[in-house]
């Protein structure tokens, strides 16, 4: 017997290892979410509005998954035009300390119709406000530099609607059962956190534009 | 303390890091696999690492890397418990390649990313108990048991 017991151990200990990973897995796994078209009209759209693909993003400007996804996410519209066209959701998460000034920011930038200009800029120097002590003051030098009114941009920063807008997305976001960013949906089906990349995007707006041409296979 | 006694200690608490190891490595590997790596304990710095370019290998999270490393730790300290001569080099390969890995990793969190993740730390810790413990083994040759 103790010729096998060293074998059943390590054995043990694998069935062990792998049925825990497999219920955590399980457990944690994010449900196969889709939208409702319930929530509000996004506030947030570029590309054609009668696009046969919609990427819609629940997203954090200090997230760094985000960050790295935005120029990829561009790309994307790029290569498709008209064919597709992206929506972007605010979920600034707790754990970044400038997250909520970051969407603030956006969303003053949005009342001056300057919202994908705002968005593009926080997310390319994401690795610099980020880090710093003073985020609002960086803020308010994108604002400048994509031409915004300063002194209505300081104002609206700071104002209700702004925060209720955020607000607004944060609760579409809770009744879809979204809490991680980068959450993406492609014609209102969540996307695997494992796809969010380049190559597997690419492949999902592949398909879903196949499907919409042939519906029936 | 004969070098078989010695042997039963070192390579038992060899196994219990190795497990302690596997258990978070395994629940790194399912955040990585779920897209959890964001909620992180609450820590920015957690997510800046786990959720960096550097926690991946091809595609496959370094943590998955991690449970497979530990997991032969564990099996070859207890095959070596039991006398198998062989398991002994195996073992100290495996954690010898491991303790370089987390030099390079520690590295990449102080140098590129400036930010620490705190189960990647526990991790280093459990992986530098492993090497104390593979340099105070004593030599082989001083157990008569070989297969």
């Amino acid at each position: 017997m103790k010729r096998y017991l060293p074998f059943i151990i390590v054995v043990a200990v694998a069935l062990l290892a792998v049925g825990s990973g497999a219920m955590l897995y399980r457990a944690k796994r994010p449900a196969t979410l889709t939208m409702s078209g319930k929530g509000g009209e996004p506030k947030h759209v570029r590309g054609n509005p009668k696009a046969s693909v919609t990427l819609e993003e629940f997203g954090d400007f200090q997230c760094p998954p985000c960050g790295r996804i935005a120029p990829e996410i561009k790309k994307l519209e790029e290569d498709y035009q008209s064919q597709l066209r992206v929506v972007f959701r605010h979920l600034p998460l707790a754990t970044h300390v400038h997250a909520q000034a970051a969407a603030c920011a956006a969303e003053a930038a949005s009342m001056q119709d300057r919202f994908w200009e705002m968005h593009d800029l926080l997310y390319k120097e994401q690795a610099v406000w980020s880090k710093s002590e003073d985020s609002r003051a960086l803020f308010q030098a994108y604002a400048g530099m994509i031409g915004l009114d300063l002194g209505r941009f300081k104002r609206d920063i700071d104002s209700e609607e702004v925060k209720a807008r955020i607000a607004a997305d944060q609760r579409q976001a809770a009744s879809l059962g979204v809490t991680n960013t980068p959450t993406f949906f492609l014609n209102n089906r969540a996307v695997d956190p494992a796809s969010i990349n380049p190559e597997k995007l690419r492949s999902l707006v592949d398909a879903e534009l196949k499907e919409k041409k042939n519906p029936s296979g | 303390m004969s070098a078989t006694r010695i042997h039963i200690i070192l390579y038992s608490a060899a196994g219990v890091a190795a497990l302690v190891g596997l258990a978070e490595s395994i629940y790194l590997s399912v955040m990585a696999f779920t897209g959890e790596t964001v909620v992180c304990g609450g820590s920015a710095s957690c997510y800046e690492v786990l959720g960096s370019a550097y926690a991946r290998i091809g595609g496959v999270p370094v943590a998955a890397l991690g449970a497979l490393a530990y997991f032969g730790v564990f099996s070859c300290a207890t095959f070596a418990l039991f006398g198998y001569v062989r398991a002994r080099m195996f073992f100290a390969l495996i954690v010898w390649m491991m303790f370089a890995f987390t030099f390079w990793l520690l590295y990449v969190q102080a140098f590129v990313l400036h930010a620490f993740c705190r189960y990647c730390l526990f991790s280093a810790a459990i992986i530098f108990l492993l090497a104390g413990i593979a340099v105070a083994m004593p030599a082989a040759s001083e157990r008569k048991t070989a297969r």
